[in-house]
Order: C-alpha cells, then structure tokens, then sequence
C-alpha cells in the first residue's frame, strides 16, 4: 500500500513562484485561482529574525475532515497513494469540504466543484513528478511514496528535522517542511 | 512579532473565508422552527389520542405551516449550492460519517410525515377547503379513524422533529477547522431554539386566530409553572395562550443554559477555541449578539412571558417575535462569526 507525500526543504525555497504558475499551466486552473501559493513567515524582531518560505497546496491529510463531510462521497482518497481527490461530476458544491479543511487549501471552481491540488495524479500515475516538483528552480520539493524507506522523501524526513503544518488540528497532513 | 504574508487570492476564501451567505442561516432558522412545530404538534397529536376529548387548538396549523416553511428553507439550501444539477447525487448514497448526508435524508423522511399530519389536521385548519373537495375530507376521516396510524404519525414527527433539530448543530459542529463551530452543544442548541422559536409561531398564530375553545397540553410548562403555581394559586380554567407562552419559557431557560453552556466550553478550551467565542463575547458580532440573541431574543421575552403568565400584563405578539427574531439572529450570527474562526496557521 502506497502513501504519497510530499517533503518541501525550506532553506532552498526562495518563493520564485514557478510552481504556481506551473500548476496553473499544467491543470488549467481558472484564472484568478492557485491550487498552490507562496507563503512567507518573518519571526522576531531585528536583527534577530528568522523567515520562512513555504510553498502550500492540500496536505492530502491521512485523516481528512473533507472527505468525511462531504455528502455525496464525491471528496474521497483515491486508491492509489493515499490523495484526496473530488470527483467533479459527484459534487453539488455545498462548500462544507471548504469549511472542513484547516488549512482553506480548496475553492469552488468557476463551474461550480470543489477543487484543489491533485497531487498531479495524472502526472505520477505516468510516473512522473507533479507539476510543480518538476519546474522547481532551486529542487527544493520532493515527491515520493513514504512507504518506501529507499525514496527520496523516507531517506530526507529520516535525517532532516522536519514539521508539518497546523498538526493539532488533527488531520495527519501529508506535506512535511524541512526546516 | 511574526509577520505573515500569503500570495493566495482565492476568491470566496481570501482574506477571508466567505462561504456561506444569507441562505444558510435562513435555512438553519426554518429548519430549527419547523422542527420545533414538529415536535410541538407530534406531541399534541400523542395527547389528543390518549386524551380523546381534548380539542386541538391553535396545534392545528402546526403541520401546513410546517410544510410551506421546510419548502421555503430547502429552497433556499437549494439556491446555495455551486453546482445545483447535481443536487440529485445526494439521493444516491448516504455517507454515514457527514452530517448533511444524515440531514438530506432525514428531510426526506420528514415530508412523509409532515403530509401525513397535514392531512390528520385538514379539517381543523383549513375547513373551507376540505369542505370544497370532499375526498380529502374523507382521506382526513379515514385516517383519524386509525389510532394506529395516529400513534405512528404523532411519534414520527416527534422523532423526526427532533432529527431534524439536532442536525443542523451537529453538522456546523462536525466542521472541526472553524473552532466556533466546534462544540457538541451545538446540536443542542439549535434544538431547543428551535423548540422556542416553534412554541413561539404557534404563541403568534394563537394570537393572531380565534381562541382555542378549550385549553391544550401543557408540554414542557414543569419549570415555569412550579414558579407560577407557588407565586399564585392555579386557576380553574387555564388559558392556552398561557400554557403557550409557559412552554416557550421553559424552551428557552434550557437554551438560554445550552448557550451559556457552549461559550463557557469554549472559552476553557484551547487559544483558537477562545479566539472563536470572543468573536460574539467582545469582538465584532458582540453587539448584534448580545442585543438580539441574550437580551431581545432569550432574557426579555422570558420576564415578559413570566409576566403574562402571571397575567401581571396583558398577553401580546411582542415577546413571540422577540423570540422568532432571536432565533434567526443566533443562526446568522453563528454562520457569519464561525467563517472568521479559525486555526492560525500564521502561527507556525
């Protein structure tokens, strides 16, 4: 059983964007829309402060309060790796997935489904990399299967420090930062 | 200091979360409400069965008054959604785990019920047209003529009534990322404000309509009635108004304590917890919450249906709409506030 996740070094993000625009390219998200978005934290006061720089989407959460609202089981995790996924034609856009998620990575698309980051799913199902794992100038994202303890993503979370987002909400996110 | 700096701009989340608009709030009002009427006259229909000689009363309009107003609320849940052609999809599964799934089902189990009500009740609340097209009059006859099926539909719409009521807390308290919401009182809650804004319709109606010939039940009049009956002895022929009025009073002490019950629960909770209760104690929703939810929508019309009830005043609309407009001020204030509560990713 594979679990797909996520690992982002945040000493390399240098918040270029370039995964934004390339997860707007790849998946056509409407304009005025990001699946993904740049975030910057400034600690401190000077001369002793300490930034931040994150690149979020949906952590894909292992326990995800989205798909136990949802009513008609469109939100739901995908068979393969663990992503949580919305099947468009399945969801009549009442928003509770959008008031459900901690993190407020979904939006309701023009035509009226929730949407969000897939993990490029159509992309990894090929076996290549999401869109914005493939374009990073600076290779600061990774990509992989946690259940494999020879990828990528097992070998880096079991020798960096790393934290993930908001983890007393209890959702179990999927996306770990390097610090 | 920590300063934080986002670059998503996604409409209807961004700067912050807007969601859910006027719509749901007024379905939450009208579902609470005719959940309460439910129960109220679910109860009623009970009674008269055991009670064979009791007459109904104002109970009568409880059912058809029922049916407009959940047909009014489900409209406009019907007009929140994004994308409605697909509303069908919630009748092809039930998602044990989301409380809306619980609720699209219950509403339709609630239909069946309330008609079978309606049509119990017909002769008594719309005489005229079960005069002018005779086999509902006989439907109406036929069906009165079943105790069975009198138990069943009196007990269907207690149960339902309370389904209803309960589900509406229990789905915004199941949203466990907007910390206001995040309480099991919720459900609660709404039930028993819905119970008062219910007794409180037909309080208005009574008002509104020609006097009840005989007295009603007295459901849920034991906590007001203790205080009234120790103050100044029972009379011999009760007023059903009075009886009304008793039963609002007891619905919304229990309310008026679930309130308290769930501020204080989330004020001993964690930062975000509290962070989401100060929003209605002092932030911006205090003043419409405390003025229309405590003071207008629970504590006034309390005195003065204790007043009445103690017939130290004259008996009026004014506390019965007191308590309807409080009920819908709780639901937009609740909706509107729970949107700005949320954990501070900003924090990490």
């Amino acid at each position: 059983m594979s679990r797909y996740i996520m690992v982002i070094d945040t000493r390399r993000c240098v918040g270029c964007h370039d995964c934004v625009v390339a997860c707007q390219t790849e998946n056509n998200v409407p304009a005025g829309y990001c699946r993904d978005w740049i975030t910057e934290t400034a600690r401190g006061e000077f001369p002793t402060v300490q930034l931040e720089i994150r690149t979020e989407r949906c952590n894909h959460c292992a326990n995800p309060p989205c798909v136990y609202c949802c009513p008609t089981g469109a939100s739901h995790i995908h068979e393969r790796g663990g992503v949580v996924l919305v099947t468009h034609d399945k969801c009549i856009g009442c928003k509770a997935c959008l008031a459900a998620c901690p993190y407020d990575a979904r939006f309701i698309h023009p035509e009226g489904y929730a949407d969000k980051c897939t993990f490029c799913i159509h992309r990894v199902e090929k076996g290549q990399d999401p869109a914005c794992v493939s374009v990073c100038p600076t290779r600061c994202m990774h990509f992989g299967d946690a259940e494999d303890p020879l990828s990528d993503v097992s070998r880096l979370l079991a020798s960096r420090p790393h934290h993930t987002l908001l983890p007393e909400a209890g959702s179990k996110p999927r996306i770990y930062y390097l610090t | 200091m920590i300063e934080f700096t986002t670059s998503r701009h996604n409409p209807g989340i961004d700067p912050t979360l807007h969601l859910w608009g006027w719509e749901i709030p007024v379905y939450l009002f009208l579902g609470g409400l005719v959940a309460g009427l439910m129960m109220l006259s679910g109860y009623h229909i009970l009674r008269a069965q055991w009670d064979r000689d009791r007459a109904h009363g104002h109970y009568v309009t409880a059912p058809i008054l029922s049916l407009v107003l959940l047909s009014a609320g489900m409209l406009t849940l019907f007009l929140d959604l994004e994308h409605k052609l697909y509303v069908w999809r919630l009748y092809l599964t039930f998602e044990i785990a989301s409380p809306m799934s619980w609720g699209s089902w219950i509403l339709l189990l609630v239909y069946p019920a309330l008609v079978a009500s309606t049509l119990l009740t017909l002769p008594d609340s719309l005489p005229r047209l079960t005069r002018m097209v005779p086999p509902l009059g006989r439907a109406a006859s036929a069906f009165a003529a079943r105790p069975g099926l009198v138990h069943l539909t009196g007990f269907a719409n207690l149960i339902l009534g309370a389904m209803l009521g309960i589900y509406t807390g229990v789905l915004l308290s199941a949203l466990g990322a907007r910390p206001l919401w995040n309480s099991a009182l919720l459900g609660p809650l709404f039930l028993f404000s819905g119970l008062s804004t219910g007794a409180a319709t037909l309080h208005l109606l009574a008002h509104l309509g020609p006097r009840a010939k005989r007295d009603d039940g007295s459901f849920g009049d034991a906590l007001t009635s203790a205080l009234v009956h120790w103050l100044r002895p029972p009379e011999a022929h009760t007023d059903g108004n009075r009886k009304l009025a008793q039963a609002d009073n007891s619905f919304l002490t229990i309310e008026f304590a679930l309130l308290a019950l769930f501020l204080g629960g989330l004020m001993t909770s964690t930062e975000a917890h509290q962070a989401g209760a100060r929003l209605l104690l002092s932030g911006p929703w205090a003043a419409p919450f405390w003025v229309f939810v405590v003071a207008s929508g629970i504590l006034l019309p309390l005195v003065l249906q204790f007043l009445q009830a103690q017939r130290r005043i004259q008996a009026t609309v004014i506390p019965a709409l007191l308590v309807i407009g409080g009920g819908l001020a709780l639901r937009l204030i609740l909706v509107s506030a729970g949107q700005a509560s949320h954990w501070s990713i900003a924090l990490h």
